[in-house]
């Protein structure tokens, strides 16, 4: 038999809050995080509102109690916040006897600040500073994050694009059933960049007032930043210690939409497969389902064809969904980690957090997100879904510890 | 955990596209840079009209994983994970030469493709290929870290066969950076001539590199990879000897089992010192070679590595290029290939046959 994985902390930096008591405050609240942008120097600064953390990168550097100067990227910066959340709130500790890894995710890594370097670089290739650039791979905001949690064990990056973060969790639940690990920090991190909000620019898939996912009007994604971790621990860990489980990480899935490398099939495939294989994983059937956090961006293309696959799995009445998204934006590598800690709040809130801005429901579904928080005490399963370019679908599923 | 490895494709700085040869000719450089010799066409590997849209790295990936699949025999792999340091650096550094001006950008195909997660998406595209897809992005543990993810899935019961690989490229504004930051010798320096180099940095490197994991052996098999351990900032030189030794134990092996060590020797004054120490203390009687004199020195080496320790035991035969020292071993069966990045990414693969 398989050792359970459970989740024993969770922490989370995002424009709805610094933590995860700041955050669920905004999520009962019914308050986004998207408005005008007021810290990234660009362009398209008047044109489009982004989902910023309010928070200078001095002001981040406070938090995490350095105040000299360095070289930490904000991407870097974030995920150091709320990985110490979330070690602290499990209540582990390092060095200790047992194998702890960390896994984490991001998209653009230390771009906030090669972005920069650049620009003087190309107009003189002897010019623009290296520590601006020392820092641009996937890897240093880990190894940052690692040497700041004090984790010297097994630690890997991963970047499948919106998916990243849920398949470091994934994972992470892998590799402690295989007994590889017994405990693992697990989640993803990204900052945004000049370069994200210009590249998605490009797609012309940016609403200007803020996404509206699932609506018939909708008109594109709004970029958010943020960083969120979950610890997983083993059974066997858990029932040692007495610890106290917020949630089980029941179901995992990944399945790749082979369809276009920025596009969603119109049927929906891998998000189908993504959610069915979790399910199966899980040994739950849809009906079991209490809520279901969507990958949901507001794009045209990605709600009509996670829509499509949604009515597959659960027919003409799905269980209540919503894209948490219209609160925190889209945090691309941080997304299915920051929507895993709002799975694991709704879980032991008994609240289930809704899909702000929607109005007109889809022509092409019979289905349509809620909008108003929904108190309900037993939320025993959730599923949530991250879907990225590149056709990499990644559906987790959370489960209430019963006794 | 174990994997038999089924089929290989390598595009390398080296002769190794198309060839049944084994090293026997050697390329030659002074440049301070590795570049990888393509295939003539990518026609065998991707279709014209797609393929002119595709950057360099997108292409050279395709066409090592269709040669590594072509090889085993595997017609739709069970799952594809791709390791890489930087991605597309090429498409990165077309947006990035753009976005400080007034007017954005307006063409979307370098963003697409810029995406670390390009290749094994790609991959998965060209094939259908819906099953569970992957890419890791750790230095020099990107390689490392998907190979340890497909004998994961494949001990999991999920995966038989698994397409695993590695790739990076370098770019002319990558390697001046690199070059400011330390990384590469400056002037012309043969790279044959790597041992007897004594100054800091190493010359750049890239490669594509696509393997095909396998729970069975059939007749394509090359070799077994029996472990992958990466190691964090090691405190002492002797945790990375106890962790050689503990992977050793655990497939019931001891050092003097190890036929050939091969070590990410590449002519830094400032970390070469380390792996002859690591030599010297563990395997003092064992035959020793080095590879980054043919390759260069990129995040994800160690796909041409193992390349080379899956040629030389299904060859029997160590290619004199790569030796180090004139011990001799026969029969070839166990192969332990070191890695390490600055003495803070250490990597350990083991290979037998």
């Amino acid at each position: 038999m398989p050792q359970r994985v459970y989740i024993t902390g969770i922490g989370m930096i995002s424009s709805i809050g610094n933590d995860t008591g700041a955050a669920l405050t905004s999520l009962i609240e019914e308050k986004s995080g998207i408005g005008e942008i007021t810290l990234l120097d660009t362009v398209l600064k008047d044109k489009y509102p982004l989902a910023e953390v309010k928070l200078s990168n001095e002001e981040l550097l406070e938090i995490i109690g350095n105040s000299g100067k360095t070289n930490f990227t904000r991407t870097a910066l974030l995920g150091m916040v709320a990985a110490r959340e979330a070690l602290n709130a499990s209540g582990i500790e390092i060095p200790g006897k047992y194998k702890t890894g960390l896994i984490s995710a991001t998209t653009v890594g230390g771009m906030d600040r090669s972005e920069n370097f650049y620009k003087e670089f190309l107009a003189d290739p002897s010019k623009g500073h290296l520590i601006d650039i020392v820092n641009h791979d996937c890897a240093d905001s880990t190894e940052r994050i690692a040497d700041f949690l004090g984790i010297t064990g097994f630690m890997t990056t991963i970047s499948t694009a919106c998916s990243s973060s849920a398949n470091s969790i994934m994972l992470g639940a892998q590799l402690i059933k295989a007994g590889f690990l017994d405990r693992v920090v697990a989640g993803g991190t990204d900052s945004v960049t000049k370069f994200t909000l210009n590249g998605f620019n490009t797609l012309m898939i940016l609403d200007k007032n803020g996404c509206r996912p699932f609506d018939e009007n909708r008109a594109g994604l709004t970029l958010g930043e943020g960083a969120a971790y979950v610890v997983l621990e083993s059974e066997e860990l858990v029932k040692a210690g007495n610890k106290k489980v917020l949630a089980e990480l029941k179901g995992y899935g990944n399945a790749n939409d082979a369809y276009h490398q920025t596009a969603s099939s119109p049927e929906g495939t891998g998000a189908y497969l993504a959610m069915n294989s979790a399910l199966q994983l899980s040994g739950l059937n849809p009906g079991d389902i209490d809520y279901i956090n969507v990958h949901g961006t507001g794009t045209q293309n990605n709600d009509l064809s996670e829509g499509v696959a949604l009515q597959k799995i659960f027919g003409e009445k799905p269980p209540p969904f919503s894209s948490t998204k219209s609160y925190t934006g889209h945090t691309l590598g941080a997304a299915g980690a920051l929507e895993a800690v709002i799975s694991v709040l709704s879980i032991n809130h008994g609240m289930l957090f809704p899909n702000l801005r929607f109005e007109t429901p889809m022509k092409e579904l019979g289905i349509t997100p809620f909008t108003k928080v929904i108190m309900r005490a037993d939320v025993q399963n959730i599923l949530s879904n991250s879907f990225g370019f590149g056709g990499n679908n990644s559906t987790l599923i959370f489960s209430k510890m019963n006794g | 955990m174990s994997a038999f490895i089924n089929g290989i494709g390598m595009i390398s700085p080296q002769k190794t596209v198309e060839t049944h040869d084994f090293l026997e000719e050697i390329v030659e450089y002074d440049s301070g840079y590795l570049k990888c010799i393509e295939p003539v066409s990518y026609k065998p590997y991707i279709d014209p009209i797609q393929s002119r849209r595709m950057s360099r790295l997108i292409k050279m990936g395709i066409a090592s994983a269709k040669m590594c699949l072509n090889e085993s025999g595997c017609t739709l792999p069970d799952a594809i994970i791709t390791g890489t340091g930087l991605g597309s650096v090429e498409e990165t550094e077309k947006i990035l030469a753009t976005i400080h001006l007034d007017q954005p950008f307006l063409n979307p195909t370098p963003f697409m493709q810029s995406t670390y997660n390009t290749i094994s998406s790609q991959i998965a595209i060209q094939m259908k290929c819906h099953n569970y897809n992957s890419t890791y992005v750790h230095r020099t543990f990107s390689f490392e870290s998907s190979l340890q993810d497909a004998l994961l899935q494949i001990s999991e019961g999920s995966s038989r066969n698994v397409l695993a690989g590695g790739i990076d490229e370098m770019t002319q504004n990558h390697l001046v950076i690199t070059r400011r930051a330390g990384h590469w010798k400056n002037g012309v320096f043969k790279n044959l001539e790597m041992l007897s180099w004594d100054s800091p940095g190493s010359v750049a490197g890239e490669g594509a590199s696509f393997f095909l994991l396998s729970e069975d052996k059939n007749e394509t098999t090359y070799a077994r990879l029996r472990d992958v351990k990466t190691i964090y900032k090691p405190a002492t030189p002797g945790e990375v000897i106890q962790r050689v030794y503990s992977i050793l134990a655990a497939c019931g092996l001891v050092t003097s089992d190890i036929d050939l060590v091969l070590l990410g020797i590449n002519g830094d004054n400032r970390t070469d010192p380390a792996y002859r120490t690591f030599a010297r203390t563990a395997f003092p009687e064992t035959p020793l070679a080095y590879y980054k004199h043919l390759c260069g020195e990129y995040h994800t080496a160690s796909g041409f590595a193992l390349w080379l320790a899956s040629n030389i035991l299904k060859r029997q035969t160590i290619p004199g290029i790569l030796r180090i020292n004139d011990l001799q071993c026969n029969p070839l069966r166990n192969i332990l290939i070191y890695n390490q990045y600055y003495n803070v990414n250490h990597s350990l693969i083991l290979v037998t046959i």
